[in-house]
């Protein structure tokens, strides 16, 4: 665990850059995580995304994998692939603040 | 009376029905199991059969047989489940009510849920996790005398997890016995970011691939399979070319679960408590095995460690009693290696697979390849048939996750998420 500063705030991030504590998100801080990650805007597609996965959290206290996004965010698989390359679902969950989607194990 | 349904008889109904049964003993209580054939299938044996170290007569029998007596059991499929009204449709027209549910209805493999694989399947594209495929990729490999083998799991979550590691793993052996290893090539193509799911155990396994040579492509998502090219694409445009590719499908839940209002989540699986294992949806419907979505590994020993509690906890709501919340994930597999030896790997939800003993400090190495732990993955076959269906105890192996035996300190200063 390592403590750094994101848009002004003190914040604890685990060893693969996730918040640990979900509840200290903000907009700012994911806009600011999106920009480490490569992504220099985010989108309105990208918030979807974002809230999506927020709200998931706060209902199921984990995020959805991708197939499942796909099914039920109201962005397809594709798309989910090019507003965040490589592992959507993980990079999704990052920039919106909540634990890496357990669904690997 | 009171009605106990059981959806499903493979591992986790089978084992859930005899050990209520008995444990109802006299009390005035009805079980009724349906599944939608008569065929068991053992099914960590399929891993064996592309490779002739099993026969399907070894590794299916009848489902019905594995049910003991006062235990009805139906061959139909499930429409949906009504849970308003507490009641099961039946495709034939039957209506089962019931005061109790146990879904244990496992996963399904979707191919259709990846653009060209379910129109890839002799086009050089095979599979195992289904007694068919397995067959056919046994006559593929047969005929196979070099060239490009590619192994590709498209998504978690998938039943058995380090299943296509060993696949891997004893192909590699299977082509030195045919003395043809140095004219193939081995790819592990994954979604992950690494050979497994937790840091100790994937160090291991990615040492285990690179020692046998085989190449490891990660975080590759599989958008297409082209057969006819004999290519897998995924989303960010890479392309793995093959000879012969085994692909794993994604996995869904039984497709009666998405048809049923508020039953599951959107892939079919069902939101339960992780301790208790009691749906979210109803009180009175638990859930067993693959089918539920919980953050352990889909495999036979979750299912069977779980049997446990879900028995217990039947039983506490019959009587109405407070629900016992001790499920731990304890997970446990052998991992075939191939050359006759096997590795063994236990943990749960909160404990990473590592080093050490099971299940005490004498017993099984873990995390190490040894010919007694290949032993006790074949004889396992003969535990499973008599002793695990039937819902008996096996010595010395508990629900509970030991951690006598195990070698990291504890306790752990903080949990890696996974």
């Amino acid at each position: 665990v390592s403590v750094e500063t994101i848009a002004g705030v003190s914040l604890e991030l685990n060893d693969e850059g996730f918040l640990v504590d979900p509840h200290a998100w903000s907009e700012a801080i994911a806009v600011e995580l999106a920009r480490r990650e490569g992504i220099a805007t985010l989108s309105e597609r990208h918030w979807q995304v974002i809230r999506f996965m927020r709200a998931q959290w706060e209902e199921r206290g984990e995020g959805p994998n991708v197939r499942l996004l796909g099914k039920t965010s109201g962005v397809s698989v594709k798309e989910l692939y090019q507003l965040f390359p490589k592992g959507p679902a993980k990079l999704a969950a990052k920039i919106a603040g909540i634990p890496k989607p357990r669904g690997c194990i | 009376m009171k009605r106990i349904v059981i959806l499903g008889a493979g591992t986790g109904g089978t084992l859930v029905a005899n050990r209520l049964r008995r444990a109802c003993g006299d009390r005035d209580v009805s079980i009724q199991c349906v599944d939608h054939d008569d065929r068991h299938v053992y099914q960590p044996g399929l891993l064996f059969v592309p490779f002739g170290m099993a026969r399907p007569e070894d590794i299916v029998r009848s489902r019905r047989a594995q049910l003991h007596e006062g235990i009805e059991f139906h061959v139909d499929d499930v429409e949906r489940v009504d849970l308003v009204s507490n009641a099961v449709q039946l495709t034939s027209g039957r209506v089962l009510d019931y005061d109790i549910l146990v879904v244990a209805t496992g996963a399904v493999l979707s191919p259709e849920e990846t653009e060209g694989l379910a129109e890839s399947w002799s086009a050089g594209v095979h599979s195992y996790y289904t007694l068919e495929s397995a067959l056919a990729l046994e006559s593929a490999l047969t005929l196979f005398d070099g060239g490009r083998l590619v192994v590709n799991l498209v998504e978690m979550p998938i039943k058995c997890p380090v299943s296509p590691l060993e696949f891997c793993f004893l192909a590699d052996s299977y082509f030195h016995e045919r003395k043809i290893r140095d004219g193939v090539s081995i790819t592990y193509v994954t979604p992950l970011d690494a050979a497994f799911t937790k840091p100790i155990s994937s160090q291991h396994l990615a040492g285990m691939l690179a020692e046998r040579h085989v190449e490891m492509v990660t975080e590759f998502n599989t958008a297409r399979v082209d057969g006819p090219g004999r290519k897998l694409v995924s989303y960010d445009d890479r392309v793995v070319n093959f000879d012969l590719a085994v692909v794993i499908p994604a996995h869904s839940g039984a497709p009666y679960v998405t048809r049923s209002k508020d039953l599951g989540d959107a892939l079919g699986f069902i939101d339960v408590d992780p301790h208790t294992l009691q749906a979210k949806c109803a009180p009175n419907v638990f859930v067993i095995g693959d089918a539920a979505g919980v953050p352990t590994s889909k495999a036979g020993s979750v299912t069977h460690f779980e049997g446990d509690v879900v028995v217990r906890n039947v039983l506490a709501f019959l009587d109405g009693r407070e629900l016992d919340g001790s499920f731990d994930g304890h997970s446990n597999c052998f991992i075939e290696t191939g050359f006759s030896k096997a590795m063994l790997i236990d943990f749960n939800y909160e404990v990473e697979p590592e080093t050490g003993h099971y299940p005490a400090a004498v017993g099984l190495s873990l995390l190490k390849e040894t010919r007694l732990n290949h032993l006790g993955k074949l004889m396992f076959q003969w535990l499973y048939w008599h002793v695990l269906l039937a819902g008996r105890e096996i010595p010395g192996i508990s629900g509970a996750m030991p951690l006598a035996g195990k070698h990291a300190p504890r306790p752990k200063e903080e949990e890696v998420s996974s």
